[in-house]
This record gives structure tokens, sequence and C-alpha cells, in this order.
């Protein structure tokens, strides 16, 4: 997980915010202002300051806000000038937009603020539909509005031309203010929230941000996404009262608080209108007490009232909203906020601490207990003079707060007048130019008694009753007018929290009142309170500034060692922890050495501390001593054969094929050299006969876990025989804990008579199941040996922990992998994690890896005419609720998580994101099933579909690290020669939203890099690869490839794009390019090599088809083609996703010959990237010669679950 | 760098090289040749020496032979303690092969207990480890273990099978990263200054306030007289698996990595040797 920050504001409006990585508070040091609330996502964090104005601090990363504004130039054709900008007076603009209905000239594009700045000149785009256009890019057509082509004809009487030209928004991570575009933007705005990511992913980075203002009234901002930060303009949201503060959750659920106490929970929120539609009343948790504050998340509400007690909201969720029932909790908190993963996180009343909610899980989200954050703020004392600084502006902010909020104070107003009057003769006179005031006043304060503990924390009187807890009642009697001064002038610094004290005090009286009391947890409003006792004296400027001069010079020194923070409001929307977060917020009292111990102690032990070096020094002094010179002793105890047996279930290997119950045994045994050996058997019963099969465990090529349909847990053995066969020996064991210690055992086993120990070399050649499971192969001599190889099916594999859904790694032993859920991760050089635990998995270099992936569902309708569409279809039909094939019915009750390893994260939701468009509901339509389907209705269509997805996630280790926090959807390292000495090593990659992006800083010592470097495109990509020769090869989401130039270590982002032509009619999904060889496969499982690549002409020719039913090719250092096809043909069985080597590749025939067929089906993905072993000049015939055999192309291909 | 498991794979191989002797009393029908075996530190006695035995009762008359025990240097050695335990204790400074005394006469039946078969050896091992996840885990960990689980653990033990007994012996072994460690760690201390067998006490990884506990954090508490006091010269080592490990050393990485097969950290506190 990576880093990610939870936001505070303390009682001072400072700033800070902690790291889920860090140990300290780190304040925001560009603010100019103080803040008063702040409203945070991951990506962003909004706040309010003290001028009212909404500002926004976007962070700094490594994928720039770029806007594309786009305009169209459009001209007709005249027989007198040809093409010209002189267009028909029923013409669009001769500058328009796409549709030629806005008049867009080019000088009219504006920045939309200070923000922005222009990246450079418009330019005119080549690029029409994935082919390169010649001719400035123009596109021709009969007339406007018309289908546009690429190529002039005879008919062609208009043209257009498409202008691009960028802006860049420039004020990362620091807070620049939303400009108030509405000239008549209303009262100031006092509370924010922002959520609603989760609605759509569409646009991107798409946020919603809810604000409130003084008045109470609710405010929207449009237009929120990533390459429009900022929003566009505010919208009014209509409510039935007046709100005073309200929650919006990562997803639908939007809650606000009402004035008289209740809430109003937002309806109607879809991916539609994610300003929602109405509003419901829910009322206030205890019927005497109103709410005063509420947080909501993807499925929880919490809330407060107004005597701080922490009430949870049972069976909230999406349909839900509005929930079942209050259950109070433990705690009195002054403010709460829910985070991502319905985290929580609220300020104590007792001490303002920022308390995190312990234990809250899916299951249990109201978790179990409150632990306080304890963590240092990164302040030291030589910021007393900035806060000093700051005071002014926090006085003026404090009495603008006043105006708005003296209807609330009058309620108090008269609660007690001598305590108020005391309470501000004293505070007015420790601050010097109040002081007459104060003499004037100060006698009413010697008689009254003070307030012995406050429990009740109204927004400010925190600091009194902090102060109230140490010394209760002892300065607070003395006289107004010396009291304040003189501990002051006898004060050593030690001394801060008497001072604090004598200031303090009054304010606690002033508010602490036995009645119910107004409670905010708003700073704002307890300094309208003291504005307020400022009111009753006629005093109403000096007394509020006064007062909180006094406060502030008082406490004169907050960052005190002793000091904690006080803080007033936090924000938890972009800080990504859950229960199983290690974070080290919470045990700051220890002495920091002991804490670094004690935290990397299991994870990842401190290799050079002093006693494991001992110890590991002293265990081979003694083996030196005790053993070493008595070898020739006997072994008291002799070793012999350890058999393990256990009971499975067998996919029978004849027709009829079903599970039979089998006993299933390994026999170990010492070889004669001493290396460990066994035999596997599988017992079972035919015709009453007990019969079994037998396989050695040297024989074994892989051992894989494997997807059944029927929920077993299940895995397959393969021999090269069995690989040749396309018919693995399957097995099922009733638990899936009994099937990895199973595949740990055996997998030792087979690693031990092979023997394999530790991590991958760095040749590897890395491959990745369907099921996301990775498997490392080590590459003999003569892999690529020419004309004999090692054949592909004798290859080893053995797995690696951890779930990815592609890898690419290069023979500096750099190894990227790319999850399900576009998370990146680096390899560390570790070994087993996942079910191999203790001794097959190396200790250290083992992390937590999580995947999120998407099961689909379709809801199927046809069309009658009587009834519209409806889930009645034809008996020919398919299920009405299907899996993408339509061949099997699946429900949202019955489908199930892909295996048991998965959980599901989610509810099924409708999925938007379908090749072909959708409409507003989700549904496409089509003639018939099966056909092509199309996202809007016509009359020719009579069924319907649409997807449902439904998230689910995996939890497992494995020797990954988290490269955040980009997601991406393709990587590619440079590979190089065995012995090269590249230091820095170019890596290439995608975003998953298809940006390019160029990795900085990448060597063997670093795998991970240090950052990106955007490298601008006009449209998203999808695939690349690097070559040897640092040739950058890209295919755009368009089917469209790229070469870009000019790539070399002083220039590693390169210069310019050029757009290379497809094959003809294909739109090209991958490439891959190896030290010269480029291969390319389109989406029609065609392999295409290119053609004329020279050094002085990177580009090549021409593409040539070398192969059909290829879904993924590695071309590695030595040239070598190595790709995943379908449709292989094996004695017993068809498989699909087989891992394939091309045979024949040599300089001179770098497309190779034929095929060689390794393991599989289902595989995914593979890598030989990093295979750079040449192989020796001689080789021996291997025994076996791979017979030639072309690819088949089956029709009707046989399905059966052979996918891994 | 060695990595942890390193250690574990030599604390289980870790071997005592040991010459039996035949005590002089018994009457041999002809001279008994001394027996020289290599034996395990983390095993028993009883365990491991049937080949002890069988050697000498080639030279014995079968009347003459009662139950075999073992001595060293006049203190029987009792079997119930691990090997390198009795070695480290009794016999850590001593010449190798440690030599011991065997006697198949007068069993002393105050200072040892009576071992008539390898059962005898199972039950006391399971119940050490049953005690050990009681400390740790509240017993949960073996409680959930199947009859064969604990068979693979004593087979492991009585085979020398390092893989099959880690198989299941990591289970044992794990702990939540989030409380640090086990609940209590256990660990036994052996020493000679107070009269009682061994040292046990409830004594957690983990402080309250989240400090990590140290092998020197545990002496402090429990066997304060171990520790060297300052600026004196040090009087005791502590010796675990014939090593002394630095008092730094964090106790939930000795209770992982030190512990013996019964899941316990035998901890020997021993004189420095005088020369």
């Amino acid at each position: 997980m990576p880093a990610s920050l939870l936001w505070v504001v303390d009682v001072y409006g400072r700033v800070f915010s902690l790291s889920t990585a860090g140990q300290q508070w780190e304040q925001c040091h560009d603010i100019q202002m103080e803040f008063k609330r702040v409203a945070a996502a991951q990506q962003c964090c909004w706040g309010i300051a003290c001028d009212s104005n909404i500002y926004l601090n976007v962070h700094a990363s490594d994928l720039p806000v770029r806007y594309q504004e786009e305009a169209y130039e459009n001209q007709r054709w005249n027989p007198v000038d040809g093409f010209s900008e002189r267009l028909l007076p029923s013409d669009r603009w001769q500058w328009s937009d796409v549709t030629g209905l806005q008049h867009h000239p080019l000088d009219s594009f504006q920045l939309p603020s200070s923000s922005w700045e222009w990246e450079g000149d418009w330019y005119v785009d080549e690029n029409f539909e994935g082919e390169p256009t010649e001719k400035e890019g123009w596109s021709y057509a009969v007339d406007f509005p018309a289908t546009y082509y690429k190529d002039k004809k005879w008919n062609s009487c208009v043209r257009r031309r498409r202008w691009i030209r960028y802006r860049r928004y420039k004020a990362m991570d620091i807070w620049a203010k939303i400009p108030s575009q509405h000239v008549t933007l209303p009262d100031p705005f006092s509370d924010i929230s922002c959520g609603g990511w989760e609605i759509s992913e569409e646009p991107r980075g798409r946020l919603s941000l809810w604000a409130v203002s003084l008045q109470g009234k609710v405010w929207f901002r449009e237009g929120i996404c990533f390459d429009n930060p900022e929003g566009s303009s505010w919208e009014e949201v209509a409510l039935p009262g007046e709100v005073v503060q309200i929650s919006s959750g990562p997803a639908d659920l939007v809650w606000a608080v009402l004035w008289e106490g209740q809430f109003v929970v937002r309806e109607g929120i879809s991916r539609d209108c994610p300003k929602g539609t109405s509003w419901m009343t829910v009322d206030s948790p205890s019927p005497d007490v109103g709410a005063t504050h509420v947080a909501v998340g993807s499925n929880v509400v919490w809330a407060l009232t107004k005597d701080n007690r922490v009430w949870f909201r049972r069976g909230v969720n999406s349909h839900n909203p509005c929930g079942s029932g209050w259950i109070s909790m433990v705690g009195e908190m002054s403010m709460i906020t829910v985070g991502l993963n319905d985290q929580v996180f609220a300020i104590s009343c007792e001490d303002r601490s920022v308390c995190f909610r312990q234990s809250v899980t899916a299951s249990e989200l109201s978790g179990k207990t409150w632990k306080a954050v304890c963590v240092p703020r990164d302040v030291d004392r030589s910021h007393s003079s900035a806060s000093t600084n700051s005071l002014q502006s926090a006085g003026c902010f404090f009495r603008d707060e006043a105006h708005g909020q003296s209807s609330v104070s009058d309620m108090e107003s008269d609660t007690d007048k001598t305590s108020t009057e005391g309470a501000s003769g004293l505070l007015s006179s420790a601050s010097p130019e109040s002081l007459i005031c104060a003499a004037a006043d100060g006698c009413g304060l010697p008689t009254e008694t003070p307030k012995p503990h406050i429990t009740k924390v109204t927004s400010d009187s925190f600091i009194s009753e902090l102060v109230s807890d140490r010394e209760p009642a002892t300065t607070s009697k003395e006289s107004s007018l010396t009291g304040p001064t003189v501990p002051w002038e006898e004060n050593t610094p030690g001394k801060v929290e008497a001072e604090e004290q004598c200031a303090a005090i009054p304010v606690s009286q002033s508010v602490g009142s036995d009645d119910p009391q107004w409670s905010n947890v708003d700073l704002a409003e307890a300094q309208g309170q003291q504005t307020q006792t400022g009111i009753v004296q006629d005093t109403v400027d000096t007394s509020s500034l006064s007062s909180v001069a006094t406060y502030s010079l008082a406490m004169e020194d907050p960052y005190g060692v002793d000091e904690h923070p006080l803080w007033a409001w936090v924000s938890g929307g972009g800080c990504d922890v859950d229960s199983h977060s290690q974070l080290n917020w919470f045990n700051f009292l220890l002495t920091n050495s002991s804490l670094v111990q004690s935290m990397t102690l299991s994870i990842t032990p401190a290799q050079t501390a002093a006693w494991r070096k001992q110890i590991f020094e002293q265990l081979s002094e003694r083996t030196k001593r005790e053993m070493d010179n008595f070898r020739h002793y006997e072994q008291a105890v002799e070793q012999s054969v350890w058999v393990k047996k256990g009971t499975m279930q067998w996919w029978k290997d004849w027709k009829p094929h079903k599970w039979v119950n089998v006993h299933f045994a390994l026999e170990q045994f010492s070889g004669p050299e001493g290396n460990k050996d066994g035999i596997l058997f599988v017992y079972y019963n035919f015709y009453e006969e007990k019969k079994y099969l037998h396989s050695f465990i040297n024989e074994v090529t892989i051992l894989v876990p494997v997807l059944s349909s029927d929920f077993k847990h299940t895995f397959a053995i393969y021999t090269p025989e069995r690989t040749k066969q396309r018919w693995p020996i399957r097995l099922a064991t009733a638990t899936e804990l009994e099937m990895h210690d199973w595949l740990a055992l055996l997998s030792v086993s087979c690693c031990d008579s092979r023997g394999i120990q530790g991590p991958p070399s760095k040749q590897a050649i890395w491959s990745i199941t369907c099921k996301g499971d990775i498997f490392v192969s080590e590459p003999s001599p003569a892999l690529e040996a020419v004309p004999y190889p090692t054949p592909c099916d004798q290859m080893f594999w053995r797995q690696v922990g951890g779930h990815l859904r592609m890898v690419e790694c290069n023979s500096l032993g750099i190894v990227w992998g790319i999850g399900y859920d576009h998370t990146a991760w680096v390899y560390t050089g570790g070994y087993g994690g996942g079910f191999f635990q203790g001794l097959a998995s190396s200790t250290d270099n083992i992390y937590t890896q999580t995947d999120v992936k998407s099961v689909y569902i379709y809801e199927n309708q046809r069309w009658n005419p009587v009834t519209g569409y409806t889930n009645r279809g034809l008996p020919t039909d398919r299920y009405m609720w299907s899996d993408a094939s339509g061949l099997h019915e699946c429900t949202k009750t019955n489908t199930k998580p892909p295996s048991p390893q998965w959980t599901w994260v989610s509810e099924w939701a409708i999925d938007y994101g379908v090749s072909g468009g959708t409409d507003r509901e989700g549904w496409q339509y089509a003639a018939d099933f099966p056909t092509s389907y199309h996202g809007h209705k016509t009359m020719k269509d009579f069924v319907r579909r649409r997807r449902w997805a439904r998230k689910c996630k995996l939890t497992t280790t494995g020797p990954w690290q988290e490269v955040s926090p980009i997601a991406l959807s393709d990587v590619s390292i440079l590979p190089c020669a065995a012995q090269s000495s590249v230091d820095v090593v170019p890596l290439w990659a995608i975003s998953n939203k298809g940006d390019v992006l160029c990795r900085l800083g990448v060597s063997s010592l670093t795998p991970a890099g240090s950052s990106w470097l955007h490298v601008g495109t006009d449209q998203p990509f999808k695939s690349i690869s690097i070559g040897a020769a640092s040739q950058v090869w890209a295919i755009a989401r368009d089917g469209s490839a790229f070469y870009r130039g000019s790539v070399c270590p002083q220039n590693p982002a390169g210069d310019s794009w050029y757009h290379i032509p497809s094959p003809s009619r294909q739109k090209l999904k991958q490439v891959s390019v190896g030290r010269t060889s480029v291969h390319a496969v389109d989406e029609n499982e065609n392999l295409w090599y290119r053609q004329g690549v020279t050094p002085s002409y990177p580009q090549g020719s021409s593409w040539e088809h070398i192969s059909n039913n290829v879904r993924k090719v590695s071309v590695g250092p030595l040239d070598q083609v190595w790709i995943i096809a379908d449709k292989v043909q094996g004695s017993h069985s068809l498989s699909h996703g087989t891992v394939c080597h091309r045979l024949g590749v040599q300089p001179l025939t770098p497309k190779g010959q034929s095929w060689d067929y390794g393991i599989g089906g289902g595989w995914d993905y593979i890598t030989v990237r990093g295979n750079s072993l040449e192989p020796a000049r001689i080789c021996l015939p291997a025994l076996t010669d791979p017979a030639p055999r072309s690819l088949l192309t089956v029709q009707t291909p046989e399905v059966h679950t052979d996918a891994v | 760098m060695a990595d942890d498991k390193d250690v574990l794979r030599d604390v289980w191989f870790g071997r005592i090289p040991t010459c039996f002797t035949l005590n002089q009393d018994e009457v041999t029908e002809r001279e008994a040749e001394p027996y020289y075996l290599l034996l395990p530190r983390v095993s028993y006695l009883t365990l491991v020496t049937d080949k002890v035995k069988k050697h000498f009762l080639k030279v014995m008359k079968a009347d003459d032979v009662e139950e075999m025990w073992f001595e060293y240097e006049g203190t029987p050695l009792k079997w119930h303690y691990p090997i390198g335990v009795l070695f480290d204790f009794h016999a850590s400074n001593t010449v190798l092969p440690w030599s011991i005394t065997v006697h198949f006469k007068n069993f002393p039946d105050r200072d040892l207990l009576h071992c008539p078969s390898s059962s005898v050896v199972e039950a006391h091992f399971m119940s050490c480890i049953k005690e050990a996840d009681a400390l740790k885990h509240k017993g949960q960990v073996i409680n959930d273990m199947q009859k064969k689980d604990h068979k693979q653990l004593w087979m492991g033990l009585q085979n020398d099978k390092f893989d099959q007994f880690w198989a299941m012996n990591r289970k044992l072994m794990e702990c939540s990263t989030e409380e640090g460690g086990f609940r209590y760690i256990p660990f036994r201390i052996y020493q000679t200054m107070i009269e009682r067998p061994f040292i046990q006490k409830l004594f957690r990884p983990v402080s309250p306030e989240g400090t990590v506990h140290s092998l020197g954090d545990l002496l402090k508490e429990v066997y304060p007289a171990a520790l060297p006091s300052d600026g004196k010269q040090k009087h005791f080592q502590v010796v675990i698996h014939g090593i002394e490990p630095l008092l730094e050393t964090p106790l939930q990485w000795l209770s992982e990595h030190l512990s013996h097969p019964d899941n316990f950290l035998h901890i020997c506190i021993t004189p420095v040797p005088s020369d």
C-alpha cells in the first residue's frame, strides 16, 4: 500500500499531515493563512481558509495534470481558390469545436486560473483514427457534418483538421485558491467535504465536492476531474433546512447535519447524477440531544451529538443510505471523520488528540477501540515568531466568524454573566492594549467559584480543560490585575503551563456551565462565544482580538516538549489504511531506536544488527568446535525413507472423465549422491482392482494450482510427456490448506531433486498463469541453441509467491510486475511467499501483496412487442443471467469469486466500461445473441445485454514491493547482454489511463527507480517495448504503432513520436522489441515481424505476417521469440494459452521457422527478456528432435477446464 | 548474508561428539570398548542411545542389566532435558568429545525419572510443546492440529527429519505481527545458584509500552544475578545452544529461532570458567 496522508488542522489553524508511512506530523509551511477545515481525497486536499475562500492542494505526481484544448479548422472547396477558409453562409464557423456549433478561434482560449500554464503552442493533429495522415492533418468529407476520410476524393467539398494545445496545472503541492468566478458567490463557506470518487470511473479522477455556507446552504462543485482539478462552478443544492455540516463518502453516501440537530441524507446519487436528487430526514440518535456532526464512508455513518457522544449507524449501504438504527459507541469525541476502507478517525474531547478506531473490518465496521495517535510534530521552537505573526490574521478570522455565529452564541451568552465578565476581564488584562478595560471589570473575578473539571469541551475550551486538568483553581483566583502579569514576569521557559492556565481558565468558565451547552467542534464558534463576551462588554473588536492575542501570548511556546498538539479538525478521506496496516503512529513514547527495532523485527530484520551477527558467527564457531573434528563419528539417528500420504481426488485419465477418490503418497529418499529424490503415487481402484500411477519427482516439470469450474481446490502436475499430451495429472484436495501444504511439500521436493534453491537467477524466464500465479524457469544454456535447443516442454517451472497479471524483466535481475488492479510491483530479490511458508521462502524480502479484480456476469433481455424488453427469452436463448459466452448460467447469487483465495469486496454494479459503449442504463443492443453489441438501440435490435461487475480481492505474500502511486497497464525494461554494464536501466511504462512514462533512476541496486518522467502523447497508449539499443516502440489504444525517436541515455525520454502504419486492416495490441527484432501482435491474434529495421532506419519498412493464434509475444535480448499461443493441439487435448518458443531464429533468419510447444494451457504471460545466455557454439543433438508443427487453426475450440 | 532460516538448520543439526564409557563397577564378561557417537543437541538421551545400549549389552550378562542411565562427572544426567542443555549446563567447558559414563545398575531414583520406552519421551516432549503453546497462543495452535500433525512433530524429532518437523512446527512459531510476538515467551533458565531445577515465569516479548524485550530484559526480571554488574568482571555466561547471544538480542526472535523442538527456549547460566 503506498503511503497516503491523514490531514489535520490544529486549533491555531495550522495544517498538518501525517503519512501512513511516517511518524510525525508534517506542517504545511506554504500556507499563508490559517485554515478552518480540510477535506482530503487521495490525490488532493481541499481546505477552507480563514478568508473563507476554498483552497486546493493537488498532490504532486509524476503524472502531470494536462488538459487538451482542441479546435477544428474548417475549409470548403471552391473552384477558384481550391480549399479555402471561405465557407458558405450556412456553414459552420471557420474555427469551431468538434460539432461545429461553437465558434472557437484559437485566441479565444484562456487559462482558467493562475494555477495553469500553457505547455506549448497550437499544433495540428496529424493522426486520424489511428492512421497517419499526410497533407497537414486534413480529413475530407462531402459536406459538414458528415463522415470524414483520410483521403481526398473527387466529391470532397469540405475538409477540416484538428488543432491541439495543452495547458498544464502547475500549482502542485501548494494551496491554490479556487477562483470564485461567480460574481454572486454566496456567503462564506463554513464546511466542506469531498468524496464520491467511487461513483464513476469516468471521467478520470472525478470527485464530488460539497460545501456548506454560513447561512446553511449546500453547494456542489461541478466538473471536478483529473484534468480539471479545480472544477468549474458551484451549483446550489435545494435543502429542507439549514445545514451546519456535511459529509460525503467515497461512494454514494452523503449525509448532512441540520441546525436543529437532525440529519438529512441525500438520495438518488448515481453515475449520471452525482449530485443526487432529494433529501431524506433521519432523526438524531437521542431525542433530547441534537446531532452536531456526521461522517460517512462507503458503508458506514458515524455521528456525534451535542453531548459529544459517538454514534454508529447500523445497516447503511448504497441501497439504504439512511440505515436502520443508531448504536451508541464508547468515547467522547469532538469531531469524527471516516477515511478510506471505512476506517474512522476522531478528535478526542478529552485531550484533543486524534484517535484511530482499531479493528474496523468489512465484517465489523464499528471497530473495537479508540487508540490515540501519538507522534511528534516536525515543527521546532524556531517557529514561535511565525505563529505570532499569524495572530493578526487569526484574530480577523475569528471576528469574521463572530458575525455569522452570533445568533448561536446568544443562547449561552447569559449563562453566567459573572463568569463571562470575569473571563474576558482576565483575558483582556494580559493583553496590554486592553488593560484598561480589564481593570474596569476585574473586580468581578475574585468572587467567582472556579469550575473544577469541565468535561464538556466546547470548541475551544479544550485548552482550559487541559489546564484545569492539571491544576484546577489556583491562579484563577488571583486578582485580575496582578494575577496574569506576575507569573508572566517570573516565568521561566519551563513554566509555560502556568501561563496558559491563567489565560485559559477563564475561557473555560465562560463556556463551561452545567446547562446543555452548545458545543461544536469548529474552532471558530467558540471564538464566536468569546466575541460574544466582548459584546456584553461593548468592546467588540478589542475584546475579540485581545482575547485571541492573550490566548496566543500565553501559548508563547506551543511547541513545548511535553506539549501535545491540540487538533481541531481531521480528514481521513485520503488516508488509505485498513485494520491490517502497519502504522507507526501509536508508540512514540518509546525511544526511537527501540521503536525501529520493534517495528522492523518480524518484517524486515535488520540483517546487520550486532546481535544477529553474533549469533551467526557463534553458530559457525560452534559447528567448527563441536563437529568439524568429529565428522567420522557415527550419527545417533540414521536417515531413512520418509513417506507422506493423504487422500485426494483425481481427474480420471480416461472417459468418462470425473473426479475419483484416490490415495496419494510422496516417498522421499536420499539419492545415491546424497541428493534428495522422490516418487509420487496415485493409488486408485479400477473395477475393484487396486492400481496406481506414479511419477518421479525429478521428472515433474511444474506443479500448478488450477481453477476448476466446480470450485474445488485443484492443482495439476506436468511432466514433459504430459505436457505433450496437454493432459496433466489433475488432483483436488478437500481444503485449500491441504492443497497448499501438499504444493509446498512437493515443490520443495522437486526443487531439491533438481538442486534448485534460493531466488531465481537474473536470466530466469518468468511467466504467469491466467489465475495470476507466477512461475519462473531457469534457462539452460542450450535453450536458444541452434539447431537443437532444449525442448521447452522439459523446462522446469517453480512458483514464486504473489499475484500478477504481467511481469517483465531484464538480465540485470530487474523485474517488474503489474497486478490485475494495475498496481505496479518490483521484485525484491526474495523467493517463496504465498503458500511457501517457512523453509521454502526467504524470510526477508517477502511482503504482503493484494490484488483486486472484477468478476463479470451478463444480464440478457429479449424484446417482444407486448412488454418491450423483458427477461423472458426464447426457449433457444441463452440464460437470462449468464457469463460472457451465454453458455453458463451466472446469477448474482450463485456466482462465486474465481477461487477460494478471493473474497468479495463490493456489491454487484452495472459496468459501463464495456467495449462498444452502453446506454445510460448500461445496456448494449444487438439484433440477436450472440452478435456484436452497440451502445444505442436501433430498429433492428431485438436483444440487449448489460454487464454487471463485482470486485473481489486477494491477499497473499510474495517477493514484491509496490511501486506507488501510478497504476500501470504495461511496462518494458531494456534488455541487455549478459555482461553489459548498464548503470541506469531505461524502463518505460504505460499508465492505466494510457499515459506513456519513463522511469528514472532504475538500476540493479535500485530496481524500483526513483520517479516517473511523463512523455506526452496526443492519445492514450496501451503497449510499449524498449529494445536493446533503446529503440522504443509503442501501440496506441486505437491500434496504431509509434516509434519514439532519439531515445538515448542522455535523452532518456526521446524527442518525438513517429506514427508507423499498422498492418492493413489490423489494429495492433502489443509490441515487443528485442536486440534488433520488432514483433507485434494484433487484435485478431496475428503475429507480425517488422521488416527492414536497420540502425539508420529504425522504423523499418513493412509488417510481415509470421503466425496466427498468438496472444502475446516476448522478444528477448538474443532476439529469441516466445509467445503465448492459443489452440495448441496435444495428443490428448487442445490447449489455450500455451508457452511456445520460435525455433530457427538466427541473425539471418530472424523470423525463425517453426514453433516448439511448452507448458500450458492456461498461461497468460511470458517474458524471456532476462535470458541473455548465448548458446554454446557446438551443441550435442538433443535426444528428441522437436517435430516442427504449425499452429492449428481450429474453428470450434473445445472448451475444457484445463485452463489453469 | 545468511538467512534466519539457516539458524534453524544450524540449531537442528547441532551435534555433540560423545564418548560413552561403561561404568567400571559394572560386571562385564570382557572389557567394554568406549562407544563414540554424534548426539543431536536437540534430542533426548534415551531417544538416541539405542546403539549405545546395544553396544554395551554385548559385553554384559543379561542378569546384571537394569535400566540404563547416564552420568557425567558424578552427576546423573536427566534424560528429559535436551542433550544440548545437559552439555551446556554441565560440560560446556570440557574437552571434546564429551565423556559420559553409562550405568546399568543402581538407578538413582531420587535424581532421575524412569524411562522404560520412547513413548515416555514422546509424552514428555508433547507435553512440553503443549505447555509452550499454551504460553504462546493460549494453546490454540496445538489444539487446532490433528493427531497426525502431533505425530509428525514427534516423528520429525525422533527420525531427525528437519523438514518434516518444521513443516509442522512453523505453525507453532507463527505470531500475529500486530501483537509483535507471542503472548508469553516459553523459556526455562537453568542455573546453579538456587535450589530448584529451573526458573520459568510468565514473560512477554513486548512491554506494555510497546518496547521489544531483549534477552537482557528477561534476565534482569527473572534472574538478575546472571547479569554482569557495572564495571565488574562478568561471572556468568548465558548460553543457548552452545552460543552466547548478545543481551540485546530480541527475545521474540530468540524464541522463534533458538527454541528447542519442545518449543522452549532453554537458557543455561553457567559460571565463567576461571582460567
